[in-house]
């Protein structure tokens, strides 16, 4: 098994076996769901409105995720076995990037039928939504698993990975809200400019999965 | 003893000839405004054991941490199995084990998953059979799907040295490996961490005349991480060595 595998199957083991992050962000993004429910008085939305909110709660769900991405090498040691095999710092790039993928795909997959009954009137853009949604995790981990490798090892580690993330994460989310705004526009999806920003989206995606192959191995050095 | 440090030139000439598994000069570590290491030197022959002596706060562990790859040093130059530290460590990777005070077991996998995990990321060559013999050999096959959480803490030490030895490794970094180990266990680990296990090793104890017994070489750090003392352990007597375990750190 290569180490890209075994780390990424050793987390999503652990995961399966505590639920440490993926109930956490579900419970937080339909808390979200009700307080905009309710917060916004709107039984339907639409367009713009219709996609901040679902990618608003998306991201910060992925904060709680991002926070707790590095927990267990730092608390347990982790860090140290992986950084003294001869393992390239790339491969647990790749697997804890993979990782928060498949965390942001599951999470999704409950968010999105919740976020159809709660909110939409038309669920036909729910499906381009999808896809929207999985280029955006991609920019999103890429980013995340830089930040949280940053922030890991410093004590205000709660504060300082949403304050880097956030302003990382702002191209992600207008070109995902561009694209979302047309496909959960009233009266339909609309598709005209969903490819303009999808290229955004896998340009912004393709650069930072390129930095962070770059720097990965001195953000694991001491 | 003398109080300064004792290098041989003689003896370091004839060492250098035969490529020293470790090399280190003039080692300094600092963290911040506190010096952990201050001028450390050090040669150690491949197949030797070096007993690291000194109190708390001596900078031992800061030592083998620079050794292991995982800590850079401030000042000074460092080699390991051939390869100059921190430039090289990527060929020094994988031919290091290190039993420390952590164990570095994931809580959450159980001691057999740990140890298929680290044995993934060495490319160690028929797992299971080498994990089989070496839980085994240490008494801990019927621990094997057992969460590493609910181990003990001799039973997680007898865990952390399969995972040091798994690949096994050329140097061996022994940070008090007994520390949590009955002599029953202590005895079923000497063959995999011991001297029978015919590697390097860098042994740090506080069992001094244990450590010095041991070995053949010893490094005797004082409080302020300064060397006291370099050489064979032959010529280092356990008084001398707790002499050096006075002040304050």
């Amino acid at each position: 098994m290569s180490p890209f595998r075994a780390i990424l199957a050793k987390d999503l083991r652990v995961e399966l076996r505590t639920l440490q992050s993926l109930p956490g962000m579900a419970l937080f993004a339909m808390t979200t769901f009700v307080l905009f429910r309710f917060g916004l008085d709107r039984t339907s939305l639409s367009g713009s409105l219709a996609a901040g909110v679902i990618l608003a709660t998306v991201l910060f769900a992925a904060l709680l995720a991002i926070n707790r991405l590095f927990v267990a090498e730092r608390d347990e040691g982790g860090f140290d076995a992986i950084r003294m095999a001869p393992v390239d710092g790339t491969a647990l790039f790749a697997a804890k990037a993979a990782a928060l993928v498949i965390y942001l795909v599951a999470l999704e997959l409950v968010l999105l039928p919740a976020f159809g009954f709660l909110f939409l009137d038309d669920w036909a853009g729910l499906a381009p939504l999808a896809g929207v949604l999985v280029a955006a995790d991609v920019g999103l981990a890429a980013t995340g698993v830089l930040v949280s490798a940053i922030g890991v090892n410093s004590r205000a580690r709660d504060l300082l990975v949403p304050l880097l993330l956030l302003p990382l994460a702002v191209p992600v989310m207008i070109a995902a809200a561009g694209a979302g705004e047309s496909l959960l526009a009233a009266g339909g999806p609309s598709y005209d400019d969903v490819g303009k920003w999808l290229a955004i989206l896998a340009l912004y995606d393709l650069v930072f999965v390129a930095i962070g192959y770059a720097v990965y191995d001195f953000l694991l050095e001491d | 003893m003398a109080d300064a440090v004792i290098v041989q030139p003689r003896e370091r000439a004839e060492a250098t000839a035969s490529a020293p598994a470790i090399r280190a000069s003039g080692l300094v570590r600092e963290y911040g405004d506190l010096v952990a290491l201050d001028g450390v030197s050090l040669e150690l022959a491949a197949g030797e054991t070096l007993a690291v002596l000194g109190p708390n706060g001596a900078g031992k562990t800061t030592l083998v941490r620079i050794l292991a790859t995982l800590l850079r040093p401030t000042a000074g130059a460092v080699s390991v199995l051939g390869c100059e530290l921190p430039r090289q460590a990527w060929r020094a990777r994988g031919r290091i084990g290190l039993v420390g005070h952590d164990p570095l077991l994931y809580r959450d996998l159980t001691v057999a998953e740990n140890l298929r995990f680290c044995a993934a990321l060495h490319r160690v060559e028929e797992p299971e059979t080498r994990i089989e013999r070496l839980l085994a050999s240490v008494g801990l096959e019927r621990r094997a799907g057992e969460l590493a959480r609910n181990l003990s803490a001799g039973m997680a030490q007898r865990a952390a040295v399969c995972r040091a030895v798994l690949h096994e490794p050329e140097l061996l970094l022994l940070d008090e490996p007994r520390s949590h180990l009955d002599p029953e266990a202590a005895a079923l680990a000497e063959p995999l961490i011991g001297r029978e296990a015919g590697v390097t090793r860098v042994l740090i104890s506080h069992d001094v005349p244990a450590a010095l017994e041991e070995s053949d070489r010893a490094l005797l750090l004082d409080v302020r991480g300064r060397l006291r003392y370099e050489g064979p352990s032959r010529d280092l007597s356990p008084g001398d060595a707790r002499a050096a375990y006075g002040g304050r750190p």
